[in-house]
C-alpha cells in the first residue's frame, strides 16, 4: 500500500518563508501600486492595466529602453571579447599569477558611486587628468557634460574598467582548469593557437562564459548609480538609462503607479533576456 | 626507431632523468614498467619532444630530432585520463590529426572508419565524447592514434581510468592494435603483471634511470640485479644472503652447494618462490629447513611462509600440501635457480 503524507512540505516552509519575505512580498507592492491610483491621503482608485499601456506607449520609455538596449549591447560587446583576450594573455603559473588577480579583483573592491565620483573627478574638462590632457594637451574637443557622444564613451569606459575583470577572473578559473595534456594532445596533431582557442580553450570555457555573459547582462542593464554619479542622466537625457529614468518618475515625480508598472516591465524584460540568453547558450548540451 | 644518447632531463636543478641511453625498434612493443614518480612519463615526453631535454640526443629512424618540434616527429600519445577534443564528435576527433596533416577528405574517411572498426565505435562515430563511457573515450583517443601515421605511438598508462574488465580487454587487443603499423609502441605501466601480459619488449625504471632493458621473458629469467628480480614477482622473490668460500655457497639459515665462477665473499641470493617446493625436483636439490608461519591455497597451488634462519621464505607449489602451521617442514630448491647478486645489487651469477 502507498502511504502518502504531506510531511515534505516542511521542509520546503524555509524556503518559501525567506523568499515570501524576499522577494515576493515587497514585488506584490509594487504589483499594487501598479494597477492603483493614489492622491495621497492613503486614497487609491483602481486603474487596470492603464499605466502599463501608457507606458509602454510613451515615447520617453521606448527611448530610455532604446538607449538600455544599446548600452548593455556595446557593453557586452566588449567586455566579453576583451576579458577573454586578457584572461587568454594571463601567465599560468609562477610568481606573477596572484600580482595580476590582485590587480584585476582590484577595480571590483570599489563602490559603485565611488567609481562615479572617480570618474566624474577623472574626465571633467579642465578639471580632471583626463579631461584637460585630452582638451589641452591633445586637442580634442572632449566634455561629457555638454557632447552626448563624450558622455556615452565615458560612461562605457567605465563600465569596461569597472567590470572587465569579472570577466577575466571567470575565464581564468576556467582555463586554468584545462588539464596540460588537452594542449599537448593539440601540440601533437600540430593544431594552431586558433584552432587550440577554438577546440579546446572555448569549449572548456563555456560554463563559465555563460555565467559571465549573464552576470554582465543583467549587471549591465540594472545599471544606476555609475551613471547617474557620473552624469546623472546627461546631458539632457543622452544617458538617462531605465533604471535612471525609473527613479526620475518614482521619486522625482512621485508617479508611484506608472513607476510601478514600469519596473515591472523592466523587470519582466531582464527575466526575459536573461533566460533567452541561457537557453541559447546552453542549448548544445541538452542535445 | 628512436634512440637516446645520453639524453637527460632536468626541471631546475634537479635531475629528473639521468644520462640515459635507449634504442627502441620499429615495430617493437615497448613497455616502461616502474613504480610512480619513476620518470616513464618524463622519458615519454623527452621522445615525443614536449619537454626539452637538458643534454644529449634524440634520435627518429637516425635523424637527429633533439631540436625538432613535436608536430614534426609524427607522434601520436594517449593519456592516462581521456583527452578528447570536447566539441567534437568522435569521427572529428579521430580525423582532427589528418585534417591538420592536410589528408584528401576520401582517405580520411577510409582511415576513420578502419580505426573505428579495429575499436568497435563504429556506432559512436556521431556522438560527443561526454556522451561515450570511459572506456568509449578511451578508445576514441586509441583510433586517433591508430588512424594517424604515426613513426611512433606512446601510451602513458592508457588503461590505468578504466575499470577491470574493460582494461583486460582493451590489454588484449593492444599488441594485435599496433603490430604491422610501422611505429614503435612505447606503453608505460606501474604494474608488473600488465608488462609481463603485453610481452614485447621491458624496461624497467627506477628514480629517473632505465636499470634493465630487453625482451621482457629475458628480464624475468635473467635479472640484471636485486631490484629486476624483485619486480616480477608474486608472492615476492625470496631473498636470502649467502657466504662464499672456496667454490662451496653456505647460505644463512643453512644449506650448502657448490658454485663456480665466483670470488670468495657475502652475496645475496635470490630464488623466485616456485623453484621453492616441499618435494624434490632434481638430485641436485638442496634441503632448506625452517618453521611453516603462513599457509595460503590460491587455486590449485598452495604457498607456504617459512621462517629460514633470520630470513622469511615463500614456497609456491601446484598442489595442495600438508602443512602444519607452527611445525618444521623441508623444502627443496635446485640451485641452478639460484641467482647471485653483490653487495651494490649488481648481478654477480
Amino acid at each position: 500500500m502507498r502511504t502518502e503524507n504531506q510531511k515534505a512540505w516542511f521542509f520546503v516552509l524555509p524556503v518559501l518563508a525567506l523568499v515570501a519575505f524576499n522577494a515576493l512580498v515587497p514585488m506584490m507592492t509594487v504589483v499594487n501600486y501598479s494597477v492603483q491610483e493614489t492622491f495621497g491621503n492613503n486614497q487609491f482608485f483602481w486603474e487596470g492595466l492603464g499605466w502599463f499601456e501608457q507606458i509602454l506607449r510613451s515615447d520617453r520609455f521606448q527611448a530610455a529602453l532604446g538607449r538600455q538596449f544599446l548600452f548593455t549591447f556595446l557593453i557586452l560587446l566588449i567586455e566579453v571579447p576583451l576579458g577573454i583576450i586578457v584572461a587568454l594573455s594571463m601567465p599560468r603559473k609562477g610568481f606573477w599569477v596572484p600580482v595580476c588577480l590582485v590587480l584585476m579583483a582590484l577595480p571590483m573592491l570599489i563602490p559603485w558611486n565611488v567609481v562615479g565620483s572617480m570618474w566624474n573627478i577623472f574626465t571633467l574638462p579642465k578639471i580632471g587628468l583626463l579631461g584637460y590632457f585630452l582638451n589641452d594637451v591633445l586637442g580634442i574637443n572632449y566634455d561629457m557634460t555638454q557632447q552626448p557622444i563624450s558622455a556615452w564613451i565615458t560612461v562605457i569606459v567605465m563600465d569596461v574598467w569597472h567590470w572587465t575583470s569579472l570577466v577575466v577572473l571567470l575565464c581564468y578559473a576556467g582555463l586554468v582548469s584545462i588539464p596540460d595534456a588537452y594542449y599537448q594532445a593539440a601540440k601533437i596533431d600540430g593544431a594552431s593557437p586558433w584552432s587550440v582557442f577554438r577546440y579546446i580553450q572555448l569549449p572548456k570555457m563555456k560554463t563559465v562564459l555563460t555565467i559571465a555573459v549573464l552576470l554582465r547582462f543583467m549587471d549591465s542593464f540594472n545599471i544606476y548609480t555609475e551613471p547617474f554619479v557620473l552624469t546623472g542622466g546627461g546631458p539632457g537625457n543622452s544617458t538617462t538609462l531605465l533604471s535612471i529614468d525609473l527613479v526620475k518618475i518614482a521619486l522625482g515625480q512621485f508617479d508611484l503607479g506608472p513607476a510601478a508598472a514600469m519596473s515591472l516591465i523592466y523587470f519582466a524584460i531582464t527575466l526575459l533576456v536573461s533566460w533567452v540568453f541561457y537557453t541559447l547558450m546552453t542549448k548544445d548540451d541538452a542535445q | 626507431m628512436i634512440e637516446l644518447q645520453d639524453a637527460t632531463k632536468r626541471v631546475g636543478n634537479v635531475i629528473h632523468i639521468k644520462p640515459t641511453n635507449l634504442t627502441l625498434q620499429t615495430g617493437h612493443f615497448n613497455v616502461l614498467l616502474g613504480a610512480t614518480g619513476s620518470g616513464k612519463t618524463s622519458l615519454i615526453k623527452m621522445m615525443a619532444g614536449l619537454d626539452p631535454i637538458a643534454s644529449g640526443k634524440v634520435l627518429m629512424d637516425g635523424q637527429d630530432v633533439t631540436r625538432l618540434n613535436t608536430q614534426k616527429r609524427q607522434i601520436s600519445l594517449v593519456h592516462q585520463f581521456f583527452v578528447n577534443y570536447p566539441h567534437m564528435s568522435v569521427f572529428d576527433n579521430i580525423a582532427s590529426p589528418l585534417r591538420v596533416a592536410g589528408m584528401a577528405k576520401s582517405e580520411i574517411e577510409g582511415r576513420v572508419e578502419e580505426a573505428a572498426d579495429l575499436l568497435q565505435l563504429r556506432p559512436m562515430l556521431h556522438r560527443r565524447p561526454h556522451e561515450l563511457s570511459g572506456g568509449q573515450q578511451q578508445r576514441t583517443a586509441l583510433a586517433r592514434a591508430i588512424a594517424k601515421e604515426s613513426r611512433a605511438v606512446f601510451l602513458d598508462e592508457p588503461l590505468a581510468n578504466l575499470d577491470y574488465k574493460l582494461r583486460e580487454e582493451l590489454r588484449e587487443q593492444l599488441p594485435d592494435l599496433f603490430a604491422g603499423r610501422g611505429a614503435v609502441v612505447v606503453y608505460a605501466t606501474s604494474e608488473p603483471e600488465e608488462a609481463l601480459l603485453l610481452g614485447g619488449y621491458t624496461a624497467l625504471m627506477e628514480d629517473g634511470r632505465i636499470t634493465q632493458f630487453g625482451p621482457t621473458a629475458d628480464i624475468y629469467r635473467n635479472p640484471e640485479n636485486i631490484a629486476a628480480a624483485r619486480v616480477f614477482s608474486d608472492p615476492p622473490i625470496n631473498v636470502g644472503r649467502v657466504k662464499v668460500i672456496g667454490a662451496m655457497a653456505q647460505l644463512e639459515g643453512g644449506g650448502r652447494w657448490n658454485v663456480s665462477g665466483m670470488a670468495d665473499g657475502d652475496y645475496a641470493v635470490a630464488v623466485r618462490p616456485h623453484r621453492v617446493t616441499p618435494f624434490r625436483t632434481s638430485d641436485a636439490d638442496v634441503e632448506l629447513t625452517g618453521r611453516v608461519i603462513v599457509t595460503e591455497l590460491s587455486g590449485s597451488d598452495s604457498s607456504a611462509h617459512f621462517q629460514h634462519g633470520e630470513d622469511a621464505w615463500v614456497s609456491l607449489a601446484a598442489g595442495v600440501h600438508p602443512y602444519q602451521v607452527g611445525e618444521d617442514h623441508s623444502f627443496y630448491m635446485n640451485p641452478a635457480h639460484c641467482r647471485y647478486f653483490g653487495q651494490d645489487g649488481k648481478r654477480v651469477a
